[in-house]
């Protein structure tokens, strides 16, 4: 199967992917979920800087288990994402370049991410081990009482992704229609 | 009547959880290829992408999914054995902890309401049955959330019936939509009292995946909603497809005249359960 290798920051890809194109993804994203979530909207509310660029950046809705000795991570699938419906859309506006997580995302995302050019990927829920170690660096950045539930900077490589939600709105959730691979470098 | 001392409860349990968390299921295995087989498109990619991970856990010797779980323990213990030692909670909840520990699976039980996490995900969710005999039968099932999030019980009046049943049970499914990481397996509890029924539902998620129950009624349900979730064409990932649910496992027990509990305990494809007897 030949797979289509993209990297982040996005730039002009983010218009070319279409709901449904499956992907291996590299470059920078980081973790946040749902106590990590409303710790940026305190900042934000409070006018405080956050803890790491927004800019083009891509948030993974993922708590990832301990590192094992050798490893930089443990196993890291995706979470629903649906539980960030809440915090997505004001986090595009200001920025952030789209989101990776599992499961639909309500209207409101949909609108902010053709608002903002933005893609939101679905990871494979359940499939952990192969995205942990696809993970070749990690860090904390904040909030690291939340353990899991902290933010983390990652470097992956090859993360396996299906555009879930494309920049003009198409979404792999309502269409049915996944077309699977097809050559987006052409 | 034989003695045991609670610690080789613990360490029984320690052993389970550390196989479970980093392997899924033969039968789920199975499932999944069938699947795979079956798909083209986003829903192939899913699928092969979750064979491979299994591959790539037991390689690495780490956790399948990094929702390890809240530990789901059943002891089926014969009435001619005699705990000693330490409290048989205490013990299961010594065997998490050190798994948990030992095989960097995550932590991920806290406090309902001040979120604040127990460190090592205990305590167990622990369910006991007085059994003949003399031994002790363990079955242990970390259950994620994001599956266990999307379950149901509902309490239907007589005269819904066995229809009221098998449109619960697909309604279910319909409505956690790409949610639970499907394709899922459901275990289904029918009839007892509203507690009773949630446990029959988890216990269904123990049975081996394509089994039927020895009851043909009860076995025509499974069937059949298996059929009409497929048809709900959610697929794998909710990418679409024929492939919605794996299985469907019914149980059923007697209930009280007035009423019809039906539960419906969903679980990801991530099927993960061990089982031994000491």
């Amino acid at each position: 199967m030949e797979m289509n290798r993209i990297r982040l920051p996005l730039g002009e890809t983010a218009r070319i992917l279409r709901a449904g194109d499956c992907v291996l993804l590299s470059g920078t994203i980081y973790t946040a979920r749902d106590c990590a979530h409303r710790r940026l909207f305190e900042l934000l509310d409070a006018g405080e800087p956050l803890p790491f660029p927004l800019r083009d950046a891509f948030l993974y809705y993922a708590g990832p288990c301990p590192a094992p000795q050798g490893m930089a991570c443990g196993s890291c699938g995706p979470t629903t994402s649906a539980r960030m419906n809440s915090f997505a859309p004001r986090l595009l506006d200001l920025g952030l370049g789209g989101m990776i997580g599992k499961g639909e995302m309500n209207e409101e995302t949909r609108r902010a991410l053709i608002r903002n050019q933005g893609v939101y990927f679905a990871a494979i829920g359940g499939a952990g081990a192969l995205y942990g170690s696809a993970v070749r660096k990690c860090e904390c950045v904040a909030f690291p009482d939340l353990l899991s539930e902290a933010i983390y900077r990652m470097e992956v490589e090859g993360f396996p992704l299906v555009v879930a939600i494309d920049s003009r709105g198409n979404s792999i959730y309502s269409e049915k229609t996944s077309n699977g691979i097809r050559s987006i470098h052409s | 009547m034989r003695i045991l001392d609670t610690k080789e409860i613990a360490n029984c349990v320690c052993r389970l959880a550390l196989r479970a968390g980093r392997r899924l299921s033969e039968d789920c295995v199975n499932a999944l290829t069938f699947a795979r087989n079956r798909e083209r498109g986003a829903s192939e990619f899913a699928l092969s992408t979750l064979l491979e991970n299994a591959e790539t856990a037991s390689r690495l010797q780490l956790p399948v999914c990094q929702d390890t779980g809240m530990s789901v323990v059943l002891l089926r213990i014969g009435q001619e054995v005699l705990l000693c030692g330490a409290p048989l909670q205490d013990a299961v909840d010594d065997g998490v902890r050190r798994a948990y520990a030992e095989g960097y699976f995550r932590k991920s039980i806290c406090d309902p309401l001040t979120r604040a996490n127990t460190g090592d995900n205990t305590p167990a969710a622990l369910h006991t049955e007085i059994v003949p005999g003399d031994q002790i039968q363990i079955d242990y099932l970390p259950k994620g959330f994001g599956s266990e999030n999307m379950s149901r019980l509902v309490m239907l009046t007589p005269a819904e019936g066995r229809a009221g049943v098998l449109s619960t049970i697909v309604e279910t499914v319909r409505l956690a939509g790409s949610r639970p990481c499907p394709p899922v397996f459901v275990g289904v509890g029918i009839g007892g009292s509203f507690d009773g029924c949630a446990l029959l539902a988890k216990k269904a998620l123990l049975r081996e995946i394509g089994s039927r129950h020895a009851r043909e009624d009860v076995a025509s349900i499974e069937r059949e909603a298996l059929e009409a979730i497929n048809n709900l064409h959610i697929g794998a990932q909710g990418f679409g497809g024929t492939v919605t649910a794996i299985g469907v496992a019914c149980e059923i027990a007697p209930t009280h005249i007035a009423g019809l509990p039906v539960a419906v305990n969903i679980q990801c494809h991530c099927v993960r359960r061990e089982r031994e007897v000491i």
